[in-house]
């Protein structure tokens, strides 16, 4: 019977979640690298069995996990993460030139169809890649070598690239977003970059449309129309329907347009979740209560997904990776929040329940569709 | 023979049981010390110092007989009785780090 695996990276280690197709019952295991920040968990969707875990923490940074059993057993592999050249500077909060200092993985994303590359996105912003399973990684340099890249600056997380994204149907086409530069596409399989901002506004730079400097939190694409993309800016919902070439306000009638993570229905390219955050300066949910914002038309009109969701005295937030979807044929829904609560929603989010309440702060949500 | 004593995060990530006994060629020095230590366990290299520049990571301490080492000539030998194994060489994650 086929089952779901959800890959949960939180503040102090990882857990792992499996159910079988129902998604009623769950088996928890974990904390893996208990006491390190697990940023991210991701299996290749060429092997299920291979997984890649960003652990990290102050005082000995950045190691990366791999695993060949589905994460029965893991083993560290390369976590040398060196910038290619002199590293340059970048803009420091204060806007001042700051060196390009590597700190931490935030996300990984295999490849499509080889378990053994997978690429990194960092922070201070670049994008690595790894063609041995994780041992060894090179930097993408055309991405952090842009001529903007003097410009970027950091957000409140850091000046982190925390989206890639694969084009399934364009050969070396892929997606990256970077907070606090914006979106940037590549054609040639990441050799070289281009800023894809026009459309996006954002107070709090000088000038408000700029080729880049936007806090992007979040873009989603659905497999089977990859010109479609979704973003969660800092405030303000877009989608674009050129591949990034430009962008248009879909927030509509969002209670408010703040949040973090944004992901699609594996089966309806036009039907997206959020979830709205108050603002900011308020990183929770508007009046206390928990509510995934769901659009069936591709944006502008929403709906709100409240049931099995507390309603009241609800003050957490839900991070940019931690939302994720399962491909069963109803399709699984779930999301993590700095609460330490895992809901999931085995309708298409009509209602929800708790997998797990009271682990630390989650960061990362991911979820495996196994046969 | 050395004696190193890890923090138990890296005990942890490298597997380590209790203390590290070290083989080290030539000269006995925080340097030398701890590449014998990162030949022995490749996983620990990047945790403890830099892959390139070899500097200390900043939240992480070293000391010996009551003394800390953190800023002294990595190249200087380490005390008679960490060379002889009498005391260990310890590797500790900073208080503020934790």
């Amino acid at each position: 019977m086929a089952g779901v695996r959800v890959l949960v990276g939180t503040r102090k280690g990882a857990f792992v979640l499996s159910s079988d197709g129902t998604r009623r019952s769950w088996e928890v295991s974990g904390p893996h690298f208990g006491g390190w920040e697990i940023y991210h968990v991701k299996g290749s969707p060429a092997d299920p069995n291979r997984l890649y875990a960003s652990q990290h923490r102050g005082w000995s940074g950045q190691v990366v996990q791999r695993s060949d059993d589905g994460g029965a057993s893991w083993r560290p592999v390369g976590n040398k993460f060196s910038y290619a050249g002199a590293p340059g500077t970048h803009q420091w909060y204060d806007g001042t030139p700051h060196p390009w200092e590597f700190e931490r993985v935030w996300h990984f994303e295999p490849s499509l169809d080889d378990p053994d590359t997978v690429y990194a996105g960092v922070e201070d912003a670049g994008l690595f890649r790894s063609a041995d399973g994780g041992e060894n990684w090179e930097e993408l340099s055309g991405l952090r070598g842009h001529d903007t890249g003097s410009a970027w600056q950091p957000g409140g997380g850091g000046m982190c690239l925390h989206t890639i994204i694969l084009d399934p149907a364009t050969p070396g086409r892929m997606f990256t977003a970077i907070s606090a530069a914006g979106a940037f596409r590549s054609d040639d399989a990441g050799q070289t970059w281009r800023p894809i901002n026009r459309g996006l506004h954002s107070q709090g730079i000088p000038d408000e449309d700029a080729e880049v400097g936007h806090c992007v939190h979040r873009i989603a694409m659905h497999p089977s129309r990859p010109s479609v993309l979704y973003m969660q800016k800092h405030w303000d919902v877009l989608r674009s329907d050129d591949a990034g070439e430009s962008w248009q306000e879909i927030s509509g009638d969002l209670p408010t347009d703040f949040g973090f993570p944004i992901d699609v229905h594996a089966h309806e390219p036009e039907t997206v979740y959020v979830v709205p955050i108050t603002s900011d300066e308020l990183h929770y949910p508007p009046d206390g209560q928990l509510r995934v914002y769901r659009s069936r038309t591709a944006g502008d009109e929403w709906e709100p997904l409240a049931k099995g969701l507390p309603q009241q005295n609800c003050y957490v937030n839900v991070l940019r990776d931690a939302m994720a979807v399962d491909s069963l044929e109803e399709c699984g829904v779930y999301f993590g929040t700095t609460g330490g609560q895992v809901y999931g929603s085995a309708d298409g989010g009509d209602s929800w329940a708790p997998i797990v309440t009271n682990l630390p702060a989650v960061l990362s949500v991911e979820v495996q569709t196994l046969p | 023979m050395i004696r190193v004593v890890l923090p138990s995060h890296l005990r942890r990530l490298a597997s380590i049981d209790g203390e590290v006994k070290l083989e080290v060629a030539g000269a006995v020095t925080q340097r030398s010390v701890l590449d014998a230590l990162e030949a022995a366990y490749p996983m620990l290299r990047g945790t403890i110092r830099d892959h390139d520049t070899k500097r200390r990571r900043a939240f992480m301490r070293f000391f010996a007989c009551e003394e800390d080492l953190s800023h002294e000539d990595m190249d200087a030998p380490l005390p008679d009785r960490v060379a002889t194994g009498a005391e260990p060489y310890l590797i500790v994650g900073a208080m503020a780090g934790g």
